[in-house]
């Protein structure tokens, strides 16, 4: 019967255009996110690498200088050492932290019963439940003239070491990467120690029997069981060192001199203390390339099985 | 006797792992014990970093509170909190039920992008919010933070809601949508029901990391009394920077709502905190 086809034809038709419509419709539920996201988080991205280009005081003319700016974050002494400086801070808040608490999750594995306590993982989480603000109050407090680093290097015998840390131009950096340590220590334990009891102990079985000593244990099932968590330690505190900015900014604000600028305080005090937007952009802009660049790779390396 | 030197061997043998977490434990608590006994030091004396005062001013606590503002700060940190995990909390889950459950038509496309976002440092976005809050007139009041918190917030939530709506069987969609249920009908009905667990961590997660907002509360709100708590730390040091026990007294009350927070909901935030990071 020709005369049904087309019809049936429209049908179908419609029904691929009601289905189309309605896949459309679904958008409804996502504009908010994307408006919000929109207005307020990727627009401002783009705005930032557009300002970076220009000469900008954020009242008076804006005048486009090209990669001026970005020359200046590499040449401006101050400026690429806050870049320098977030490089060392990762071996305080990250490679420290991982190594602490690898040598914890292991030890702790060996004791068969996966106990922590409640009383401990409370302390254990703690650096990471108050700000990053009030860290930098509290760690001020421990590092000055009379606070309990000095106090215990005098009840050790080491009071000639004493000093005021953080107003020291060569250890002032190493102080507040210490606080760092501080406070990724607990959670990078915590994680690796729920890591390693996810791991079958068959494994550590099968490797004793090979004739695996402790060390071997570790380097042949420990840490590739590990490695996710290790993956989520290292990028979550990298992407913390090379960002920082409350704690560094309540404990020295970059001093003494620029020991510890850092790259977050430097945009701050170059965008809100010189009025000099362009510049501020430029360097978040470099900050935030380098955090893509370092974390991924890192995402491709402890990804793959 | 043979149980006793079980006993014994099983304490020896865990011996140096119970030293060890001590040790850990120990560590994360000192700096905050320092501030406690330095809060509790006569005031306008130099205490010494860690002592138990023989006659511990309590009232120092009292005075701090009204010095720091506490009861004002603690209005203003309530108020962004309730003005972003919420509407956060629900946009994102509404946008992750799309890319997820509807599969609408370049979802993966604003997937992607959410997360390719996710790592951005907090500095690239300050200078503009900066200039975009100052132009919608909204700079130094708590708009200024809710709304750009909002935003900030979308990458990892709807990264959160989505891994949480891709676990959930297919058929329960379809069968809502035999039964003549539409989507919204199925969001509310059928998938936030299941939702709460994955809804509750995020939240938690999200209402830390409002409340200790400190680089956006610090450039977009003038005004240390309409900050977040975090962010009016920072005047409170500057104007008390010489006085070490009202300083840490006060710093102490600044800290003290998360941490109460975190005692009365542990065992949620510790899950929340370690999936958090595994997913992220």
């Amino acid at each position: 019967m020709p005369s049904t086809r087309p019809t049936r034809e429209g049908t179908a038709a419609r029904g691929r255009r009601r289905l189309w419509a309605r896949r459309w419709a679904g958008w409804l539920f996502a504009l908010p996110a994307l408006a919000f996201y929109g207005i307020f988080n990727f627009y401002p991205v783009l705005l930032s690498i557009q300002y970076s280009f220009y000469d900008w005081d954020g009242i008076g003319a804006s005048t486009w200088v090209g990669l001026k700016n970005y020359t200046e974050v590499f040449t401006d002494s101050e400026q690429f050492s806050s870049l320098l400086h977030a490089f060392y801070l990762i071996l305080f808040f990250t490679v420290l932290p991982v190594t602490l608490a690898l040598i914890t999750a292991s030890v702790l594995r060996q004791l068969q019963g996966r106990f922590t306590g409640a009383l401990a993982r409370t302390l254990l989480f703690l650096p990471q439940i108050i700000p990053g603000a009030a860290a930098g109050v509290a760690w001020t407090w421990m590092y000055s003239a009379n606070g309990v680093v000095n106090q215990t290097l005098r009840a050790v015998g080491l009071g000639s070491l004493a000093r005021a840390w953080l107003a020291d131009f060569d250890w002032a950096l190493t102080a507040v990467g210490f606080i760092g340590t501080w406070l990724s220590t607990g959670l990078c334990t915590m994680l690796l120690l729920a890591g390693i009891g996810k791991i079958d102990n068959s494994l550590y079985e099968a490797a004793r029997i090979d004739g695996a000593g402790p060390i071997r244990q570790f380097l042949a099932v420990t840490l590739p069981g590990l490695r996710n968590e290790i993956g989520v330690c290292v990028t979550i505190t990298i992407i913390a060192a090379l960002a920082s900015f409350d704690v560094v900014y309540l404990a020295t604000q970059g001093g003494p001199g620029t020991q510890t600028m850092v790259p977050g305080v430097a945009v701050y005090n170059l965008a809100f203390s010189d009025s000099r937007l362009g510049a501020a952009s430029a360097l978040a802009v470099v900050l935030a390339l380098i955090v893509i660049a370092v974390v991924a790779p890192l995402q491709r390396l402890f990804r793959e099985k | 006797m043979p149980e006793r030197t079980q006993t014994v061997r099983t304490l020896r043998r865990r011996a140096p792992g119970l030293v060890l977490i001590a040790a850990a434990g120990l560590y994360s608590v000192v700096p905050l014990l320092s501030m406690v006994s330095a809060a509790l030091a006569p005031q306008g004396t130099f205490p010494s970093g860690l002592s138990w005062p023989s006659d511990p001013h309590w009232h120092n606590f009292v005075d701090a509170w009204s010095i720091a503002n506490i009861t004002t700060l603690l209005k203003s940190s309530t108020l962004i909190v309730l003005g972003v995990v919420p509407v956060a909390v629900l946009i994102a889950t509404m946008a992750a039920y799309a890319i997820a459950v509807l599969e609408i038509p370049l979802g993966r496309v604003f997937y992607t992008i959410l997360v390719l976002t996710l790592t951005l440092p907090y500095e690239i976005v300050i200078v503009p919010l900066y200039e975009q809050t100052k132009a919608m007139g909204l700079l130094g009041t708590q708009w200024a933070l809710i709304l750009p918190l909002i935003g900030m917030n979308m990458p990892f939530a709807v990264f959160w809601m989505r891994a949480h709506f891709i676990g959930v069987p297919k058929e329960l969609s379809e069968a809502a949508g035999i039964d003549g249920a539409g989507p919204w009908r199925a969001l509310f009905h059928i998938h936030l029901p299941l939702a709460r667990p994955a809804i509750a961590s995020l939240a938690l997660l999200m209402f830390l990391s409002t409340w200790n907002q400190f680089l956006l509360a610090l450039v977009l709100i003038d005004d240390p009394d309409k900050r977040t708590m975090a962010g009016a730390l920072q005047a409170f040091t500057t104007k008390y920077s010489t006085d070490q026990v009202l300083l840490n007294a006060g710093a102490l009350l600044i800290m003290a709502p998360t941490i109460l927070v975190f005692l009365f909901l542990q065992r949620h935030f510790v899950k929340a905190l370690l999936q958090g990071s595994v997913k992220g």
